[in-house]
């Protein structure tokens, strides 16, 4: 861990929306290279990171597209510099084929997605929650990546700066889900000195270029990265590759390869899922939620308390890994489990799978557009104690 | 019948490979079939490299996906085997993040200006500081010999199967009228040419492109007719004519028609990087942080076994 460079924190206390602050969280982490395209509800982001980047190093471009961003940010981060872009559901839809290859390559790097209503052109300056699946399966093939869902504008400041910390320790592009209802949302947010702020760099081989290989995994079944223009002379590819990066086309290179991807995230779910939980010590009642709608379930969990509901509230604050273990542990002892989402069903699947029918799963949907009435979720709690 | 044992001859010696400083030996014997032009334009580049000296540390290669988008596998430099079409934008993060190095693209027709040509006018236009090197079949040779927006009126392709009727785009013609820095073509007999070109375009700055017209022997020769890749390379070179001065409206290539070739641009015009920061220098004045690089990131966060190189300006920050 090291501290983050002053340059670029802007400390003391602000009046921002989550866009913005996203932005400053970026700056804060020493993100130094930014590539994007404007698309609502995600573009004050960038506006945000093309206003302060000449101001503290950054080089920020606005490219062509999106599938352009997303490649650029690879080449960025390889490059050496801590690189993001942000877009929303359309966006993120050109993007799913280059954060595939970031996955591939192991490329740190960070992607926003302030997500709208959907399918196709939705409701674009609208909130919805329905990308959250096309996060965890958009891309092609079998892979495992990270997600984090803030839930006010602090976060979005903080959980950008955590998720450059996720890309650098594992290895892998880490998705912030924000949505619209937060993206414009308008708080207080405190950026601590840069003294305070913790940041995870990357782990660069020390190894002669002779003896380095660029994909042999150390203990935690990430390998360190060698840095381009050090006499490494090393090669990686989007296809199946061996220890050494060079394609080998055959199903147990493809079994060595994608199941180290694949392990790599699963076999250190402890280390990396933050879930908040409120009231579960004697919860009959759990409210699973992520992003406004974990907002959106406060004065419903605190109303059905007032009236002797023993409902307890899980927040995702990581979606992706889902949080399995403690889903099963929880459905040992509750009644049902209760999930707010901004879409018709998505992450209440995984809910419902890990609960494994020990504890009844019901879903509160939302097509988009808004967010939830409290008085919904209420409800859902109050069908669920009878 | 007696049968008489062959033994390998140990005691020959097999000479090392003449470029094998740049190329990943390891990984031979190459894809590539016999008499494709590519191998001849990786020779070429790797003499370039020797005549300009530079180390293959002061280059990056990127390919797309593809015939040539495999020459990033065969280069022993950092390389980067990307995805279909957007080698371009990767180039423009590293060259972004990396302005002390130079920046190769190497891929073929169909990568770079199909899949990718929204990329490539683009950082056409940008002068975004890389040197852009395709070598055009006229088809899309991996994947088993379709139509490709270079292919000539009347080739005969597989979803092409009654010849192509559409108008193919002349890349140069591309590149020249999106504002690329140098623009150069040949066909790959033209080794020495190809070579020269290479050698100069990897000295300049900004966006450098070179068009490489090579045969594909297997695909696209054999389903028109053309003989073997050996017979096309010559009849390109053959109906070759060089005029540096060619008007664009010279440049559109027919099947089997005559091919200009030459150097058609050369000029000096500040790179996106150096647009950027001369800009930012003249409005923000003291307020402006010039761009940290990727390099200066890892000298500070790195404690390698190399010995780490000068943290120098690059000429993209100089005055």
């Amino acid at each position: 861990m090291v501290q983050a460079d002053p340059v670029g924190v802007l400390t003391g206390t602000h009046y921002l929306d989550g866009d913005h602050a996203a932005a400053e969280g970026a700056c804060s982490a020493g993100c130094r290279f930014f590539a994007g395209y404007p698309i609502t509800p995600s573009t004050e982001v960038a506006e945000r990171v093309a206003l302060r980047f000449p101001l503290i190093g950054g080089t920020f471009i606005q490219m062509e597209d999106e599938l352009a961003s997303i490649a650029a940010v690879l080449g960025g981060s390889w490059g050496g510099l801590k690189s993001m872009t942000v877009t929303s559901g359309p966006g993120f839809s050109l993007m799913m084929e280059n954060i595939g290859l970031g996955v591939m390559m192991e490329v740190p790097c960070v992607v926003i997605n302030v997500q709208r209503g959907g399918p196709s052109t939705g409701l674009p300056t609208l909130p919805a929650q329905a990308d959250m699946m096309q996060a965890r399966w958009g891309s092609h093939g079998d892979y495992e990546l990270i997600a984090l869902s803030p839930n006010s504008p602090q976060e979005c400041f903080d959980l950008t700066i955590e998720s450059f910390n996720l890309s650098e320790q594992w290895r892998v592009p880490v998705l912030v889900m924000m949505d619209e209802c937060i993206g414009h949302m308008t708080e207080r947010v405190v950026i601590p000195e840069a003294g305070e702020i913790e940041l995870v760099e990357r782990r660069y081989t020390n190894l002669n270029p002779d003896d380095y290989l660029p994909y042999k995994p150390c203990e935690d079944l990430v390998p360190e990265m060698a840095p381009i223009g050090y006499g490494y002379r090393f090669h990686t590819t989007g296809l199946t590759h061996d220890e050494r990066g060079y394609p080998s086309m055959n199903a147990e290179t493809q079994q060595r390869c994608v199941g180290r991807l694949l392990d790599k995230i699963n076999l250190n779910r402890d280390e990396i899922i933050h879930v908040d939980k409120h009231y579960l010590d004697d919860a009959d009642i759990v409210v699973v939620s992520y992003g406004i709608s974990s907002r959106v379930a406060i004065p419903a969990v605190e109303k059905a308390r007032r009236e002797g509901i023993k409902v307890g509230e899980l927040r995702l604050v990581t979606v992706w890994p889902f949080p399995e273990k403690l889903i099963r542990e929880l459905a040992g002892n509750v009644k049902a489990f209760i999930m707010p989402e901004i879409n018709h069903g998505q992450v209440v699947l995984e809910l419902e799978r890990c609960a494994g029918g020990r504890a009844e799963t019901r879903l509160v949907k939302h097509a988009g557009g808004w967010v939830h009435d409290p008085e919904t979720i209420y409800e859902a709690i109050r069908e669920a104690a009878k | 019948m007696t049968v008489t044992e062959v033994k390998p001859d140990t005691t020959r010696k097999i000479p090392e490979h003449p470029k094998s400083l740049l190329l990943r030996m390891d990984r031979m014997p190459h894809i590539w079939c016999s008499r494709c032009g590519i191998g001849i334009t990786v020779g070429c580049f790797a003499s370039a490299m020797e005549k300009t000296g530079l180390s293959p540390d002061d280059i990056t290669v990127t390919s797309g996906i593809g015939c040539t988008g495999r020459v990033a596998g065969y280069v022993k430099a950092d390389s980067f085997h990307t995805t279909h079409g957007r080698a371009i934008p990767f180039t423009v993060g590293l060259a972004l993040t990396r302005p002390d190095l130079k920046h190769v693209v190497f891929s073929g027709d169909g990568d770079l200006i199909s899949i990718g040509g929204n990329h490539f006018i683009h950082a056409a236009r940008r002068n975004q500081n890389m040197l852009v090197i395709c070598v055009n079949n006229f088809t899309y040779a991996m994947t088993g010999g379709q139509l490709a927006p270079t292919t000539p009126v009347t080739a005969r392709a597989t979803t092409a199967p009654y010849g192509s009727f559409e108008r193919p785009f002349s890349l140069p013609t591309l590149a020249i009228s999106a504002g690329a820095s140098y623009v150069a073509r040949w066909t790959s007999l033209h080794i020495r040419r190809i070579t020269d070109s290479m050698t100069e375009a990897l000295q300049r700055r900004g966006f450098r492109f070179i068009e490489i017209i090579a045969p594909c022997s297997t695909i696209y020769a054999r389903r028109n007719k053309l003989g073997t890749g050996l017979d096309l390379m010559k009849y390109y070179y053959e109906n070759s004519v060089i005029d540096h001065n060619a008007s664009v409206d010279d440049l559109d290539i027919g099947f089997q028609s005559k091919i200009v070739v030459g150097k058609f641009v050369d000029k000096d015009r500040p790179s996106y990087g150096k647009s950027m920061h001369e800009h930012f220098r003249k409005v923000l004045g003291n307020k402006y942080q010039p761009p940290v690089s990727g390099k200066m990131e890892i000298d500070k966060s790195w404690s390698g076994c190399t010995e780490s190189q000068d943290t120098t300006v690059t000429d993209e920050v100089q005055s």
